[in-house]
This record gives structure tokens, sequence and C-alpha cells, in this order.
């Protein structure tokens, strides 16, 4: 569907001052710089305490906390039927939680209606009014509250130009591309003055290429605006991204809350630290050299990012440490390869840089695990390879 | 553009039938014309076997006219009923859920069920002299059975499905997220229905509205029994039709019928150009 309007979304001339690709959106020179146009009322902190949420049998939220500070840019991550978009729309109002309270900028706001909670929503699929124009969607949230009809122009024209969509005021949604629909969702949201703004699944309805862009963009118009901001997203890409703070669900339960490099870092739990980054789990790691000292049958969790294959032909580092493999498939990922190896009967994914000597399936080649995350009774733990901390190697792994 | 090579598949796979294909098509026109064609154009031919002058003076006698006051009496009030039922119990159908919800939708479809005859019945048994409802209007002097509040009461019975169930499919495939859009901003509930919900099912409305009106129209079953055929009174169309006919007026009788195969056609291209245009417009709001 999308690929259809592609053309309109870059192609030139489609409307007197636009549509430009997304990033190229914010520095529009014809707007005084230091004025964007600002939430008239400040951004709002939120915390949600202890909800609970069924649907029928189906726990949705079950005692779900936490917080985000005002100003902040929040993301809520986890699978679908994790819970993350019922947690949304319970901040928003559109859901009810059956215990728990929910605040926003210290109130508590269970039994306010959700129009006058302060909160601009953009759905997942936009939710456009699609039998009216892109300025009377942006329009709408002012006509309610009988906003004068000079004062909606001039809203709605600042808001065109923040989303760098002047003069294609007068089209239908059906018109528009998928990231012109999002902004227009965007724009929408944002008319009232919204204190916070929820964002549901913002970027799963466009093509993987103008998804990046959108996604920077979305963060620049966020951070510029101050405007405290959730989203729900199941990609943990998009999330650590794009996000201040994220929180990761699960079967309704908050896993772990945290800035993206702590949960990429520190994962908290084996779910976080299989759902963050490319992790694959090793069940009895102790058989790899260097966590000889894992408890017997013990589970973790690895990155390719914390396996050094040694480039054929060059002297081997920590020999001693060093495992044997053998190269099991090797696929190209643009800046390096991705090698699949056969280790003690672990398959592993290493990284490998295109500058080495090439290396093709059925090689052997020497390997070193840096490290793992180990899982413990639910927790999930940071364990280096003894021996190369005890060379004191001083090879620091930095994420 | 279909490629040289699909198109030839394609007639390879359609003409290996060639015979069956004929004889399909050939019965599906055959089966139409006998059943449809023949006998609409034998009353066309009926009416104006004589010419225009007869066939003017059948439908402009008095009796006539009264008849076809009543119809478009009753029609026009049994879908204005009927199109505010369909649309509240489309919205909440669509909208709500509720215990009893899967009951309603059933209770929707009896008309469509039962016979008309019986929708009659009903009616008869609440509202005339063996009814429990009886007593209460003869104390007020109203007269619902064999006169016109009965009339409107049956058709209203047989067709308040068809608006309802245009609707509902619509509602359903929209989902409720423009809905709720609405409400964040503070849109209320009469507000949403007129800006947000209303331009999506005007179409699926309309076209309720016209099958409503043609079942309408042209009711018999129900109506007859309600009636007690008061000529000039409660005699709608359909039942005046069939009173010259038993009568053996047959000219009058085909007249009037021609006037109700007009307005079926009228109804027909009514449809067709509502059909077209919502696919338009869909064509240019949804996509």
């Amino acid at each position: 569907m999308c690929v259809n309007f592609k053309k309109g979304e870059d192609g030139p001339g489609a409307a007197p001052a636009g549509p430009r690709p997304p990033e190229a959106a914010p520095p529009a020179p014809g707007r005084p710089a230091a004025a964007p146009p600002a939430p008239s009322r400040p951004p709002a902190h939120v915390r949600v305490e202890g909800v609970n949420k069924a649907f029928g049998d189906f726990q949705a939220a079950r005692d779900v906390s936490f917080g985000l500070p005002e100003g902040t840019l929040g993301a809520l991550l986890g699978p679908s039927g994790s819970g993350k978009t019922t947690i949304l729309r319970m901040i928003a109002g559109l859901e009810t939680p059956d215990s728990g309270d929910i605040l926003i900028g210290g109130a508590r706001v269970n039994d306010v209606h959700p129009s006058r909670r302060g909160i601009g929503f953009v759905f997942q699929n936009y939710a456009l009014f699609r039998y009216m124009t892109v300025f009377d969607n942006i329009a709408f949230g002012l006509k309610t509250q009988k906003t004068p009809k000079a004062r909606i122009r001039e809203r709605v024209g600042e808001l065109l130009s923040l989303i760098a969509m002047e003069g294609l005021e007068g089209r239908y949604p059906g018109q528009l591309s998928g990231g012109q629909r999002q902004r227009v969702a965007f724009a929408r949201a944002l008319a009232p003055s919204p204190r916070l703004l929820l964002l549901d699944e913002p970027f799963a309805a466009i093509d993987a290429k103008v998804r990046k862009e959108l996604r920077s963009w979305l963060r620049e118009m966020i951070i510029r605006l101050r405007i405290t901001s959730i989203f729900v997203t199941h990609d943990q890409a998009e999330a650590i991204e794009v996000a201040d703070l994220v929180i990761i669900t699960n079967e309704g339960r908050i896993e772990q809350t945290g800035t993206p490099v702590e949960l990429y870092r520190d994962p908290a739990t084996p779910f976080v630290a299989r759902f963050v980054g490319e992790s694959l789990i090793l069940e009895n790691y102790g058989r790899l050299i260097g966590f000889e000292d894992a408890p017997l049958g013990a589970a973790c969790a690895l990155r390719p990012e914390f396996v050094h294959i040694c480039p054929p032909g060059q002297p081997v580092q920590f020999g001693n440490s060093a495992e044997d493999g053998e190269v099991e498939s090797v696929s190209f990922r643009g800046a390096s390869l991705e090698v699949g190896l056969r280790v003690k009967g672990f398959s592993l994914t290493a990284f490998y840089s295109l500058e080495n000597p090439p290396v093709s399936p059925g090689d052997r080649v020497k390997l070193l695990v840096y490290r793992v995350y180990a899982f413990e009774g639910g927790k999930a733990r940071l364990v280096n390879n003894s021996r190369l901390a005890s060379q004191g190697n001083g090879y620091n792994f930095v994420i | 553009m279909r490629s040289g090579g699909g198109a030839a598949a394609a007639r390879d796979w359609r003409g290996r039938n060639r015979a069956l294909r004929f004889l399909l098509i050939a019965f599906c026109f055959a089966f139409i014309s006998v059943m449809l064609v023949l006998p609409l154009c034998q009353v066309l031919w009926k009416a104006f076997e004589f010419g225009v002058a007869p066939f003017w003076r059948s439908v402009s006698d008095q009796y006539a006219i009264k008849a076809l006051h009543l119809s478009l009496l009753t029609t026009a009030l049994a879908v204005a009923c009927n199109t505010s039922f369909g649309i509240c119990a489309a919205w909440a159908l669509t909208r709500f859920s509720f215990r009893g919800k899967g009951l309603l939708i059933t209770l929707i479809d009896v008309p469509f069920a039962v016979s008309p005859v019986i929708a009659g019945l009903v009616f008869i048994m609440t509202f005339g002299r063996l009814g429990w409802a009886y007593p209460f209007l003869s104390e007020h002097d109203i007269k619902v059975v064999f006169a016109v509040p009965g009339l409107v009461l049956a058709t209203i019975f047989v067709t308040f499905p068809f608006v309802a169930r245009e609707i509902i499919p619509v509602l359903t495939a929209r989902g409720t997220d423009e809905e709720e859009a609405a409400v964040l901003m503070g849109a209320g509930l009469l507000q949403t229905f007129r800006r947000v919900t209303f331009p999506h099912i005007r179409w699926a409305l309309l076209y309720g509205v016209i099958l409503c009106t043609a079942r309408a129209m042209g009711e018999f079953g129900a109506v007859s029994v309600v009636s007690g055929h008061l000529r000039g009174r409660t005699n709608t169309l359909p039942l005046h039709i069939e009173i010259l006919f038993r009568e053996y007026h047959t000219l009058e009788s085909f007249s009037c019928a021609a006037i109700l195969v007009a307005a079926a056609v009228l109804i027909l291209v009514a449809r067709n150009v509502v059909e077209g245009v919502s696919r338009k417009d869909a064509d240019y709001y949804v996509r």
C-alpha cells in the first residue's frame, strides 16, 4: 500500500513547500529559530503504580509499576501479547485498570475522562479521520475545545510547518504516503498542547526504509518540544535507538526498566538478555574454556560481539584460552560478515571484519569467548571468561 | 499487463470445459428469462395491451390513487423507523460488549426467517379483539388492527433487519480507532457519530434504506393479515392489485402492477448508482 505513495513522498514538486524527507523537516528556515510551537502546558511526569488488568481469563497487566520523569521519552518494549499496548491504553484512559493507580503530573487520573488527562495519542494505524482533510484532522481536538477559528488556523499552520507538510492541508489521509500520515497523526495529537504524548507502535505500519528516517525525526521532534512521551514497540532496536528509558514487558509483567545502555549491558533477567541484542542461548555453557566455574547444566545468553574469531594465518592471542571451531555459514551483513560456528556441539554466531583474511564454511578457526550472561534462578549476570581475566590482559570489552 | 504465456494458460484452463461453460451461462439466462423477465414483460404487456389511455384510466382510479398514497405512507414511516433502529442497533452491536449481544443479533434476523403471515398474526393477537392490549386500546379509542397503524407496524416488522444488516459489516470492518481518537480529543458521542462514524456508513445506510424501501413497497403477506381490506382506507397497492385481480379486473390489476414494476426498476437503478458511488468514494478516502 505504501509503495504506491513513495513517489509522492520523495518526489519533487508534489507541493509548494515540500514534502521533504522527514529528517530535513526540523531546521525549517522560515520559522523563528528559538520558538518552536512549544506545549503551553509544562510536560508532566508519569507514574504507574501496581496496576493490574485482566480481559476475561487473560491477565494483560500484573502489578505494573514504573515512572517516567518529565520531558523524557520512554519505550514500552515487549513481544506481542506482553501487555504493553494495554498499559499505554490505560494511561490514556481507553482502558480502566482493575486495580492500581495512574498518575500524570502527580495527580491520580484513574477517574479522569481521557479527554481531560492532557494527553495526545498516536494510534498504531494512525486512526486519521479518513473523511476529513489534513487540516480538519489536525484541527479536530481544537474544535472540540471551542478554540476560536483564527487561533485554530494559526495553530494548524504552526503544526503543518513543524511536520513539513505546508500546502497539503487540503488532502485526505487516503492521498498521503505512510510517512506523511504518521506525521499528520503526530501533529493531530500535538495540536491541543498535551502534557503527555502516547504513541502505539508508531512505526509499525511504515516500510523499513522510511521507518529509520521517521524514527530519528520523531526523536528530534520530541526532544525539541520537550514533551513527555511514551511509545510502544516490539522492535528492540527501535526502543534502544530512540528511547531515553526502556520498560521491558513480558506476560503482563515488567521485566526491567532502565536506559538502553543499562539494559544492553546489564540485563536483569534471562528474558531481557534474550530479548535485547542478538542473543543466543547456550545450555550447559560450563563446557566452554574459561567458564569451568559455571554450575552444572547452567544456561547463558551469548551475543555475537562477545565472540572473537582469530583471523586464520595470524598469530593467535591467548592461545591457551582459544576454542577450536568450525565455520558453518558465512553471511554478508554489510559492514561485516556474520559467521555461524560449531564449537563443542554449540552453535555460535560471531561478527567478522571484512578486512581480515576471508573464512568460508568448513574452515577450522580459533575463537575466543569473552563473556556471557549467565542465568541463575530467574536472574541474569555478566560472567567474564576467567582465563582472559586472570591473564590480566586488559582486553576490556566496551559496548 | 498480463504476459502472453499467462493469457494462453488462462485460455487453456477455461477452454478445457467449453461445453460446460456454455451450458452454465445458457442455463442462467434461461432461468432468469423464464422466472423473471417473461413474467415482468407479461405484466407490462397486459397493462398496455389496449394502449395508454385505458392504462391511465386504471391507475387514476380514486381507489388506486388512495392505495398508492397508503403504500407510500407506510413505506415512508416504516423506512424512517427502521433507519433509526438500524443505526442504533448497528452502533450498539459493534461498539459495546454486553450480555445478550448474540441474542440481539439473532433476533434482528427473525423477520428473514419468519413467514410474513405470522408477523401479521402476531399483531392481530396483540392488538386485535383477542389481544392483551385490546382493552387499553379500545378504552382510548385507538385503532391498530384493520387500520393504518397496523399496516405500518406489520411493514416495520417485516423490513427492520435491512438497514442494520447493511451497516453492521461496515462498522465492524472500520474498527473503533477513529472513534477512540475523537473521544480522546474531547468529542461527545453525538459529535463523534456525526463527524467521524457517519461518513463511513453513509453509503451502506443509503443502500439499506433502498433495500428496505423496495421490500416495504411490495410487502403483501403481513399487511394482508392486518389490513382488513377496506377499499380506500386500508388497502395498500399490492393488496389493491390482488383484489382487482380476484374481481377479474385484469387490465386494472396489471396497470397497477406496472406501477410497482416501475418503482422496482427505479429502486434497482438507485441501488446501482449508490454502489458505484460508494466504491468510488471508498477508493478516494479509504486506502
